[in-house]
């Protein structure tokens, strides 16, 4: 695990809600109204913040750009002058403070200085193989955990439980890229069964079959050791969220009635529990956005972490600073998606 | 006919405090189509042997004897006749209706649930139909079976139990502090319900409450537990007019009579707490807080006996004739 | 606000002092007869112990020379061998002494940044949760905004223009973990608080600072512990993967600094397992070892969690 993925200990299960004679749907409207502007307006916050902290970090910390983006070759003072005049740097700070929001919420975002293209273009590029890459491995690490997670909660102490508790463990301590080293090791190099890697091969025909087959190809090792790093987070969060579950009266209920003990647990003891993981999930997406981060330099894929980090090293900072503000924004974003999907998905809330 | 019959049932939990015998030794039998009430303090083994009915303890509890549903041991059954038997054979209706119910699943799939799983020929339309007739036999609108538990009244939600309970037309119902969580008006509603329900479908009933008045009212037969023993038993009527323990008595004392305000403020006391079952004193357990104890009880703890009618009593003192109540 | 509850005296309060010393004693050792009886928690420990016992031997074991580049007296890359148990790296030095001497750096920056992470986040929790207002919510949003950003980008942007040294290393590790303890601190002092003796003690007019460090403190820092040491895993694994990207300290050898040359010298593609293991495998047991004490930790502090270890 690169950092700070999901923990049991996050895990907050909402409280129970008292009783209430009815609801009125005007009431309820109104009620998600509210509910929505306020995770509206502290996500605004959020981002607002972001936004403040990058040009805070990029612009006041980091140093002249000119020096930057002129290292390579002697450069007199007037074309210094030139070029600050051209990039607006000789401008007072807040007005540029000022131009940098309006540039960054009306998608301009500048050049790159590596590849003297807009960065908007660039990120357009690279985004398809990002969202392929971790959108592909979050899908499974969650189908994984939550599978697994859910059996070894409900049978807590067994030997199954146990086992599979370890081996999560285990792979949650491997750090990311040394996971990715090692599988391209034995994979790739030993077995030669898979690419080593990048997303296509040049000798691929341009049909969209093979194109496809060939992208699936590459992009099995990266997504297996994503997939395996990440999933122990899942396991964690359900397991605890199944323990709190286990010995509640409603599923005793279920059990009268006589259901398999299989069917107590996937119609009854799984969506309650599921109910307080939701939010981990999407919190956990900093994570994610780590995972991708490092998976991607891992095995060369043309995502936007990999340009990321050859943005540090070039050093190309207005790339740096417009992928910190995305990356930064998903996850804000996705926190505020999942607080709007806990209102769909638990009618307990509804009401407070 | 005999519909349920405990034989010798014991039931033992075995903790991080030892084993806890909830359940010492308790015969019963429920004739179909009538009531029987259990009442006793909390924490005398009612709801142990309610849950032991259709084996929904946990695995910690070991249960010994025999419980016979219309003449077929559920103790020695195997598990998939033992689901089968749930709730067709007989079906409970839970002490808390908030926590019994499921939180995120709406009410009438909850109540429709039993029936798909019972009969497999039943389309889900057809269910949730059924569903919502059951509800409005209970007295809710049909309309609620969108509804979630928590947007339901306490007793709206125990209303829905009953209407679950009844899902797949079992010959006995066993009801665990089915009222005990509402309020006075709301309780009498719903005992007349469920009362009306028994008569009108002929179905036997357990009636499980620490609180005397609800049984009288409902009740053919009626047992009081102390500590995990049936310590009188009787029609209910008798026993709850001329208690023949001194248990029974003082239960009886301590707690009002509906509709009559007299009794709610002037309760009659029982000191002290019941027993710690993994510390039962010896002999009788009832012992250290009875009045009338003789030399006797603290040597052997008296058996249930007959004492004469259709009336048995674990007292030395009432199987000797002697009066239990002082004064 | 300083302190200003009604001084008793000496006597009384030197006797109060030592019963308390007493008590505390005696809850310390109910806490460490609850961490012995679960196996995975003394595992880790004895793993732990074995391991810094190495880092700290170090230097006695294998001489600070065999990390001169210049003074190296292998081959490129050779398998391991008699002279080199794990082998040698590109320039052939011993991967055995690399890792051994790895070790010390590692678990300094996991350690120290989680220090200054832990001290900052029981600070801001304790300070937020006591005066709450204004301060309180503005500390609340911000370590909320913390916990949601995505860590590894924070770090990898400030070390880009801070500069790679260890220290901005560890500040920058601290600055992205401090929020999960002013979370669980302030809760726990919002607990706290509420408790009958803390009221007792204002009305005795306790000044703010008694009350934080006195009443809310010593009931928080177990928990405290207990979350510490699950922070340290994820501080190495932060360091390894930054040093792995090539943002460490250039002057020092880290394991994810070792695995960062191996990558960029092709040990991968040079098949050379011996190189790429240890470095690896050490994280992973380091890492496993402080997971396995902060579970058992958490089980013994955390009443939630209590049943569930049994
Ligand atoms: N799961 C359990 N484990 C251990 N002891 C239990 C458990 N459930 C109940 N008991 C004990 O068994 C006794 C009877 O409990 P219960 O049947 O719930 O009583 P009642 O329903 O009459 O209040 C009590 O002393 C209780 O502490
Ligand atoms: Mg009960």
């Amino acid at each position: 695990m690169t950092a700070d993925g999901p923990t049991p200990a996050d895990a907050a299960a909402p409280s129970g809600a008292a009783p209430s004679a009815g609801r009125r749907p005007g009431r309820v409207a109104n009620g998600f109204g509210r509910y929505l502007c306020k995770h509206v307006a502290g996500a605004a916050v959020s981002l607002l913040l972001v936004l403040f902290s990058s040009f805070f970090i990029f612009r006041l910390i980091a140093g002249d750009p000119i020096d930057q983006l002129t290292k390579e070759r002697p450069v007199s003072p007037e074309e210094r002058a030139a070029l600050r005049a051209e990039l607006g740097l000789d401008r007072p700070m807040w007005e540029q403070f000022w131009d940098y929001i309006i540039g960054t919420l009306t998608m301009d975002l500048g050049d790159s200085f590596q590849y003297r293209r807009p960065i908007f273009d660039l990120i357009v590029e690279r985004l398809p193989a990002t969202i392929l890459l971790s959108g592909t491995g979050m899908v499974l690490a969650v189908l994984l955990g939550f599978w697994i997670g859910t059996r070894t909660g409900w049978r807590q102490g067994s030997r199954y439980d146990r086992g599979h508790v370890a081996a999560g463990l285990l792979l949650y301590s491997a750090p990311t890229f040394w996971l990715g080293m090692i599988v391209i090791l034995v994979f790739a190099r030993y077995l030669g069964i898979f690419p080593v890697n990048g997303m296509r091969s040049p000798s691929t025909p341009p049909q969209f079959w093979p194109q496809a087959l060939d992208i699936a190809h590459h992009l099995v090792l990266p997504v297996l050791t994503y997939t395996a790093v990440v999933y122990a987070g899942y396991l964690m969060i359900m397991r605890s969220s199944i323990l709190d579950e286990i010995g509640s009266d409603y599923l005793t209920t279920a059990r009268a009635k006589g259901l398999r003990d299989d069917q107590v647990r996937d119609r009854h003891a799984v969506p309650n529990a599921l109910l307080p993981t939701v939010t981990l999930v999407f919190l956990a997406i900093g994570g994610i956005v780590n995972g991708s981060i490092v998976t991607e330099a891992v095995f060369s894929w043309p995502g936007l972490g990999s340009l990321f980090v050859q943005a540090v090293f070039y050093p190309d900072r207005p790339v740096l600073q417009a992928l910190f503000v995305l990356f930064s924004a998903s996850t804000i974003l996705a926190v505020l998606a999942a607080e709007i999907l806990y209102w769909f998905i638990d009618p307990r809330i509804r009401k407070s | 006919m005999t519909l349920l019959e405990f034989r010798d049932v014991h039931v033992t939990y075995t903790g991080s405090r030892g084993r806890i015998p909830a359940v010492r030794g308790v015969d019963l039998t429920v004739e179909a189509g009538t009531t029987l009430g259990i009442a006793g303090e909390s924490g005398c083994g009612k709801s142990t042997l309610a849950m032991a009915v259709l084996r929904l303890l946990p695995k910690t509890a070991e249960v010994t004897g025999e419980i016979l549903l219309d003449g077929e041991d559920l103790l020695a059954m195997g598990w998939g006749r033992l689901r089968a038997v749930r709730w067709t054979g007989a079906s409970i209706v839970f002490q808390g209706a908030m926590h019994s119910l499921n939180a995120v699943q709406r009410i009438g799939r909850q109540v429709a649930e039993p029936m798909l799983v019972h009969d497999k020929g039943l389309s889900a339309a057809a269910a949730a139909k059924r569903a919502e007739g059951l509800l409005e036999r209970v007295g809710l609108p049909a309309s609620r079976a969108r509804s979630y538990p928590h947007e339901l009244s306490g007793g709206q939600r125990q209303r829905v139990m009953i209407a679950m309970a009844l899902a797949c037309d079992p010959d006995l119902i066993i009801a665990d502090e089915a009222t005990t969580a509402l309020d006075v008006m709301v309780q009498a509603q719903v005992l007349q319900l469920i009362s009306g329900l028994v008569s009108e479908r002929g179905v036997g009933l357990v009636m499980i409450s620490h609180d005397l008045s609800v049984l009288s009212s409902v009740c053919d037969t009626a047992a009081v537990m102390y500590a995990g023993r049936v310590v009188e038993q009787g029609p209910a009527r008798e026993v709850f007019a001329q208690a023949r323990h001194p248990y029974s008595a003082a239960l009886g004392a301590a707690f009002p009579v509906i509709g009559d305000p007299a009794s709610r403020r002037n309760p009659g006391g029982l000191a002290g707490d019941p027993p710690d079952p993994a510390r039962l004193p010896e002999g009788c357990s009832f012992r250290p807080r009875c009045a009338v104890a003789v030399e006797r009880c603290g040597e052997a703890a008296p058996e249930l006996l007959h004492i004469g009618g259709a009336r048995s009593s674990a007292c030395f003192v009432a199987q000797e004739g002697e009066p239990v109540v002082i004064g | 606000m300083t302190a200003s509850t009604p001084t008793p005296a000496p006597a009384a309060s030197a006797a109060r002092r030592r019963l308390a010393r007493a008590r505390r004693r005696q809850s310390l050792a109910r806490s460490w007869a609850a961490y012995r009886a679960q196996r995975t928690g003394m595992i880790g420990l004895v793993l732990l112990g074995a391991i810094v016992v190495l880092a700290i031997a170090a230097p006695v074991l294998v001489d600070e020379s065999a990390l001169s580049v210049t003074q190296a007296t292998g081959g490129r890359m050779e398998p391991p061998s008699a002279a080199f148990p794990l082998g040698t790296d590109e320039v052939g030095r011993s991967v055995l002494a690399l890792t051994l001497w790895g070790s010390r750096i590692s678990l300094l920056i996991g350690l120290t940044a989680t220090v200054v992470a832990v001290v900052i986040g029981t600070a801001v929790g304790v300070t937020s949760g006591h005066v709450g207002g204004w301060y309180g919510w503005v500390a609340l949003r911000v370590s909320d905004w913390f916990m949601v950003l995505p860590s590894l980008v924070v770090a990898i942007a400030l070390l880009a223009v801070l500069g790679r040294s260890m220290a901005t290393t560890i500040i920058v590790i601290a600055l992205v973990s401090w929020s999960g303890t002013t979370r669980l601190v302030r809760a726990q002092t919002l607990t706290v608080q509420s408790r009958p003796y803390l009221e007792r003690a204002r009305a005795l007019g306790a000044g703010h600072w008694h009350q934080m460090t006195k009443h809310i403190l010593p009931n928080v820092l177990p928990l405290v512990l207990a979350s510490a040491t699950l922070l340290v895993p994820s501080a190495i694994l932060m360091e390894s993967s930054l040093a792995w990207l090539g943002l460490g300290d250039p002057n020092v050898v880290s394991w994810g600094s070792i695995l960062n040359r191996a990558s960029d010298n092709g040990a991968v593609s040079a098949h050379a397992w011996w190189y790429l293991l240890p470095p690896g495998l050490a994280i992973l047991l380091v890492v496993l070892a402080f997971m396995m004490c902060g579970r058992a930790l958490e089980a013994v502090f955390n009443p939630r969690l209590r049943g569930e270890s049994a």
